[in-house]
């Protein structure tokens, strides 16, 4: 077959789906062996191997590689096939019909730009059919072509297909859906899936063949605003390299040398400086769609995940409560009250499902459960919230940022678009701490007794900065110097502890933020004792300094910076520089304490 | 942006997940163009940097021009190269070329059985001393928890269902009726303990697209890809013993392209030359639930 060269190739994936036995998997086997896109001998050996074990020969078996696939007469898991026409180079993706493999239906789909919808034009539209359309509209494919198989088991007749198609189109039109084409074939007998058949005068439409060459490569985001998740940050210092490189993958739009950036959630700014690539042409813009990296004009202290975007541009929203529709995959149900763990562009955070408005049967639109949990294949409008603020859009305005998976343990058993930005304030959080003060009851020691007594009113004493500071060195001398000065002083080393923990990658941000929440809701109980709490932390954000002061309300957190300030907004108390001397350091944070009036001696 | 581009910026795009994700990671490098490629794609992701050690299970029947070829760019790229070996297999003689195994017992020894207990650091790993060019005991013996593999979907039935992360159980299997589902760029990045998972960032690539990128981006590889004047010349590398040259003049790399473009090869599969291939009815399933890659 022609092919052209790589240069102006066009490619495309696409995936093929419906309900088990329609024959997904003879649409594709057929449409290799009629085009003579099977290696050599392929198609001889599968129909030797068929007789050498007296079973009849189904092109299925070309795609079905497993053995458990072959024994079993079904697809298991999506398979992809090369295949290639004079106008493009295609993987097919050949999904499986049945429920239980309805997740690597999802993943076969989820790769392709466009599907083939079988349906058995005997046996007529069956769950899956509905289920499948639902899932590819979700996923977000736009391009959908209906294949009504076997319809040589209905004598070709036009009365059937018609009817199918009518039920079918008004299925899809509820999920805002508009098939490019219904088609009707046998895909056995090859009838119209490379050449128009004689057997159905009545249809003049497309071939599956044509209809696949047909298909339109949707724009590649090209025109939408810059997004790109902070995949990495890289200072790779072999051979003398001084680059600091912010690196990604663009989702959407373009950028260009001199361009303005913010990043999302911290709000930090800088300005491209060069596009960095190995071995390539230099180039001064890029567009959606590449990996590549970026040096910036500023050293600013940016962390892998945030989102990049174009200074000018409409913001994403920085939240952390949001309204979904959510799929779910895993064979435990999600749950309230289990922490889970989301994954939307390159920010992994801990997420919890906060409320559950409605669960959808997918396979039978509008059938309304009232639940308190997502089952398995369920599909749930709820309301999730995350630990911390992440950027998102939703999902109509800029499709690659609104969408996210939830890994439950070790798995992905979830995934979802994201449909509305919800208001913080009703959060799990504000809802402990409400809750918490309710119900604290006091005794009748007041703090200014407290304070008269020890000359120092209760506080939490944050000395934050990055390994190897010197700040645990400090925290520890200084609750010296308060207690020598006669103040009421503690050092709290276990924090070390359970930073310890965070040098893993998998526990960092949520292990980190248990952690957090433990320190918040204990120093609020050892701060109203009157005492001086000092304790250290390594590489927080605004949000974790500005988490612990909601938590301590209605005392606010002290904080000495050690090295760099890699604050946003955030206002520090004292600024150390890095590797401060010890008593210098005691002597500016007590003459800060002593300005503020927490000492008051 | 065109075929070429879409492809490598994928394999990027999952090489940065992998080394982000991973502590303990690595790279399978047979010296074959697909791994050559998936090094040069590496270069590409870190701008030039390898940050992870290459590992290379040498079975001892590997021709000698590739294993040349390995330490040649080993000290060029100043890559981290660690090299692993079934010695008790070879040093009792129990192999193939000795007419004592089958084909697929040699590969099971000297491949799966040599990875496997390379990737865990129960067998002694060898590791490039950069300033003496000798290999010497590495003493970090760590269980690699993240591999990067070059297979591609094309080569054979069950790889066209395999995962880019595709996670492996306490004893190297895979299990292929039950995966992770991988969507929207996202895959499966966490792990259960003893476990560890497979990154797969050459699984769209075909044979054709792979020597179209070794064109353009003039990557170097091992000369017994091309034709040295008897008109044969190696498709696939493997062991001596058990693969075949094939018949063909090209002697460039532009000439490789063309022949698999449209010419003799267009419609022959790549492995045709590998004779282990055909001894197994469920093609490679088998030795893949093995680890066998
Ligand atoms: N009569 C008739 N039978 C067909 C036709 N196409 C496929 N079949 C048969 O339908 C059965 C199922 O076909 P497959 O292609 O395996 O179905 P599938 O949709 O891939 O099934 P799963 O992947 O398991 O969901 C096989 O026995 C095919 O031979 C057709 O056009 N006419
Ligand atoms: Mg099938």
């Amino acid at each position: 077959m022609a092919d052209t060269v790589a240069l102006e190739r066009e490619h495309m994936d696409i995936v093929i789906v419906g309900h088990v036995d329609h024959g997904k998997s003879t649409v594709i086997g057929r449409l290799m062996a009629d085009t003579g896109s099977l290696p050599e001998g392929k198609l001889e050996q599968v129909k030797a191997m068929c007789l050498a074990n007296s079973r009849p020969f189904e092109y299925a078996f070309l795609l079905d590689a497993l053995q458990n696939e072959q024994a079993q007469g079904i697809t298991i898991d999506t398979a992809r096939c090369f295949f290639k026409t004079a106008k493009r180079h295609y993987i097919i993706n050949d999904a499986p019909g049945h429920i239980e493999f309805l997740k690597n239906m999802v993943t076969g789909a989820a790769r392709a730009q466009a599907a083939l919808l079988v349906i058995d034009a005997e046996e007529g539209i069956q769950e899956n059919s509905k289920r499948h359309g639902y899932m590819v509209s979700m996923l977000g494919l736009k391009q959908i072509a209906v294949l009504v198989n076997k319809m040589d088991l209905v004598d070709y007749s036009e009365k059937t297909f018609e009817r199918i198609k009518t039920e079918y189109t008004a299925f899809l039109d509820q999920l805002g859906v508009h098939p490019s084409a219904f088609i009707p074939i046998a895909a056995r007998e090859g009838v119209n899936i490379t050449g128009r058949s004689e057997l159905m005068p009545w249809y003049s439409g497309n071939t599956v063949l044509g209809q696949v060459d047909a298909f339109i490569r949707p724009s590649e985001n090209l025109d939408k605003l810059f997004r790109m998740p902070v995949q990495d940050i890289y200072k790779f210092t072999a051979g003398g390299d001084d680059r600091r490189i912010v690196a990604g993958t663009i989702l959407t739009g373009r950028i260009k040398v001199g361009d303005g950036v913010v990043f999302q959630p911290s709000g930090k700014e800088s300005v491209i400086k060069s596009i960095e690539a190995f071995s390539a042409p230099e180039r001064t813009q890029m567009e959606a769609g590449y990996a590549t990296g970026f040096q910036l004009t500023t050293q600013i202290y940016i962390k892998p995940g945030e989102l990049m975007c174009r200074k000018g541009d409409p913001a994403p929203h920085v939240r952390r409560r949001f309204r979904t529709n959510l799929f779910w995959m895993g064979r435990p149900p999600m749950v309230m009250d289990k922490e889970y763990k989301l994954k939307i562009g390159s920010t992994q955070v801990g997420v919890a499902l906060a409320e559950m408005n409605q669960v959808l049967d997918a396979s039978e639109l509008g059938t309304v459960l009232n639940k308190q949990q997502v089952d398995r294949h369920d599909v749930a409008e709820c309301v999730l919230e995350t630990t911390r603020p992440i950027a998102f859009d939703l999902r109509n305005d800029v499709e690659p940022t609104g969408r996210f998976v939830i890994v439950d343990e070790f798995e992905i058993a979830g995934c979802g678009i994201i449909l509305e930005a919800m208001d913080d304030s009703g959060s799990l959080l504000s809802a402990h701490i409400r809750d918490r003060e309710f119900h604290w009851e006091r005794g009748s020691v007041t703090v200014d007794e407290r304070t008269k007594r020890s000359k120092n009113a209760g506080k939490l004493i944050i000395l934050h900065g990055p390994y190897g500071c010197g700040k645990r060195r400090i925290a520890k001398h200084l609750e010296r110097a308060l207690f020598d000065r006669g103040n009421l002083s503690y050092y709290f080393g276990i924090s070390n502890f359970f930073e310890e923990l965070d040098h893993d990658v998998h526990t960092r941000n949520i292990g980190r933020e248990r952690h957090l929440d433990k320190l918040g809701d204990l120093s609020r109980v050892i701060v109203d004792t009157g005492t001086l709490l000092i304790t250290t932390i390594t590489d927080a954000d605004d949000f974790d300094l500005e988490k612990l002061n909601l938590l301590n309300a209605p005392s606010k957190v002290f904080v000495v910076n050690v090295g760099d300030n890699t604050f946003g907004s955030f206002k520090v108390d004292v600024e150390l520089s890095y590797r401060p001397d010890e008593d210098e350091a005691a002597e500016k944070v007590i003459a800060e304490l002593k300005r503020q009036g927490i000492l008051t001696d | 942006m065109n075929q070429l581009d879409q492809l490598e910026s994928k394999s990027v795009h999952i090489l940065r997940e992998a080394y982000r994700e991973f502590k303990s990671l690595c790279m399978l490098w047979s010296i074959g163009k697909d791994s050559t490629v998936m090094l040069w794609l590496a270069r590409k992701a870190f701008f030039g940097h390898v940050p992870f050690p290459l590992v290379h299970i040498d079975t001892a029947y590997k021709m000698p021009e590739m294993i040349e070829y390995r330490d040649k760019f080993a000290r060029e790229w100043r890559l981290n190269m660690v090299v692993g070996q079934n010695k008790a297999q070879l040093a009792s003689g129990v192999t193939f070329p000795n007419g004592k195994l089958t084909r697929i017992e040699c590969c099971r020894a000297l491949k799966s059985e040599a990875l496997k207990h390379t990737l865990s650091g129960e067998w002694d790993r060898l590791r490039m001393n950069h300033t003496t060019g000798q290999y010497e005991l590495d003493t970090n013996r760590e269980p690699y928890t993240g591999v990067i593999v070059g297979v591609r979907s094309d080569e054979e039935g069950s790889r066209s269902k395999e995962r880019y992360f595709s996670p492996r159980d306490k004893h190297n299997d895979w299990d292929v009726d039950d995966q992770p589902p991988e969507l929207w760029s996202q895959y499966k990045t966490a792990f259960a303990p003893g476990t560890h998972v497979r990154i797969h960032p050459l699984l769209d690539w075909t044979e054709l697209n792979l020597w179209e990128y070794i064109e353009r981006e003039k990557i170097p590889v091992v000369d017994l890809y091309f034709d040295q004047g008897q008109e044969k010349r190696y498709r696939s590398l493997g062991c001596g013993p058990c693969t075949t040259p094939v018949d063909s003049t090209s002697k460039t790399v532009a000439e490789i392209v063309a022949e698999i473009r449209t010419g003799k090869f267009a419609n022959i599969a790549e492995r045709s030359g590998r004779a282990q291939d055909k001894e197994d009815g469920g093609g490679l399933e088998t030795l893949r639930r093995d680890g066998y890659m």
